[in-house]
């Protein structure tokens, strides 16, 4: 067996295993940290596919800053040691019905589907390339979608500090 | 790189971490919980399009670009939806979706 099955043996079963134990575990401190587990198999798993700009954003972004600002609030919530009471068996069952059932059906019309690759050479991703699609209007340029997504931030940003200013919308008071 | 690992691998995988998030988006309770379900499914998703991006189309990076502006809009999300749930908390002191039940107050 080489050594990359073996790495993708080891990234998949912690993704599988810890992905589980982040929607199972009663103790939400936890969960964040298998969370950030699964994102770091992830990038992980990137690696492998040899998107290594991609990878480095998983661990900045995702592993460095989704993670970090979920423990804050959930630190800003909720007692530390807070463990869930477990939801009602039936709608445990049901959801795992409903997901499995999914997951089923999913893997059946994957294994069934014949997939066709192109023959064309496969291209070199390096840092220099990125950086000009992303700004080219070319045939193969993503300026549009560059600059919506930079709108969004700046939106979200903006949404996200007037959402979560403390107390609620004052009068203002017209000076006489 | 990726030799001897058939693409059917990655998308059984996406497709596993993708039913999780969906399970426990299900039957969490706690909105910061349902929102790591989330941020599980998406994430799933992002290995699926560079998984067919490097198998299917080595010659272009539309998975990949497509796959960095899914992380973007995955923060900003977490962003928002972070700060509504500390406003949430800051009105009912607590953040059960069960007792938060009220928009108009």
């Amino acid at each position: 067996m080489a050594s990359n099955q073996i790495m993708f043996i080891l990234f998949s079963a912690m993704i599988v295993v810890f992905s589980i134990l982040t929607v199972t575990s009663r103790k939400i401190l936890r969960a964040a940290v298998f969370l950030l587990f699964v994102l770091v198999s992830t990038s992980g798993l990137y690696f492998m596919l040899n998107y290594q700009f991609l990878a480095a954003v998983q661990l900045t972004l995702y592993a460095g800053g989704i993670v970090v600002l979920i423990i804050f609030s959930i630190l800003l919530t909720s007692h530390i040691s807070l463990k869930f009471e477990s939801s009602g068996w039936k709608k445990n069952m049901f959801s795992a019905t409903a997901a499995l059932t999914g997951a089923i059906l999913s893997v059946i019309t994957i294994l069934d589907y014949k997939f066709s690759a192109t023959t064309e050479a496969a291209k070199e991703v390096n840092m220099r390339f990125i950086g000009k699609s992303l700004l080219s209007v070319d045939y193969d340029g993503y300026v549009l979608p560059f600059e919506v997504i930079s709108v969004l931030l700046l939106a979200a940003m903006v949404a996200a500090i007037i959402v979560a200013k403390k107390g609620g919308p004052k009068k203002v008071e017209l000076p006489k | 790189m990726n030799t001897g690992i058939p693409l059917q691998y990655f998308l059984i995988l996406a497709t596993v971490m993708f039913f999780t998030g969906v399970y426990g988006f299900l039957t969490r309770r706690n909105l910061i919980t349902i929102l790591m379900s989330v941020e599980l499914i998406l994430n799933s998703v992002n290995i699926n399009f560079l998984a067919f991006n490097r198998y299917l189309y080595p010659h272009k990076l539309e998975g990949m670009f497509f796959s960095l502006f899914v992380i973007a809009v995955a923060a900003s999300e977490a962003a928002v939806a972070i700060a509504i749930i500390i406003n949430i908390y800051r009105r009912f002191t607590t953040i059960n979706v069960e007792d938060v039940n009220e928009m108009k107050f």
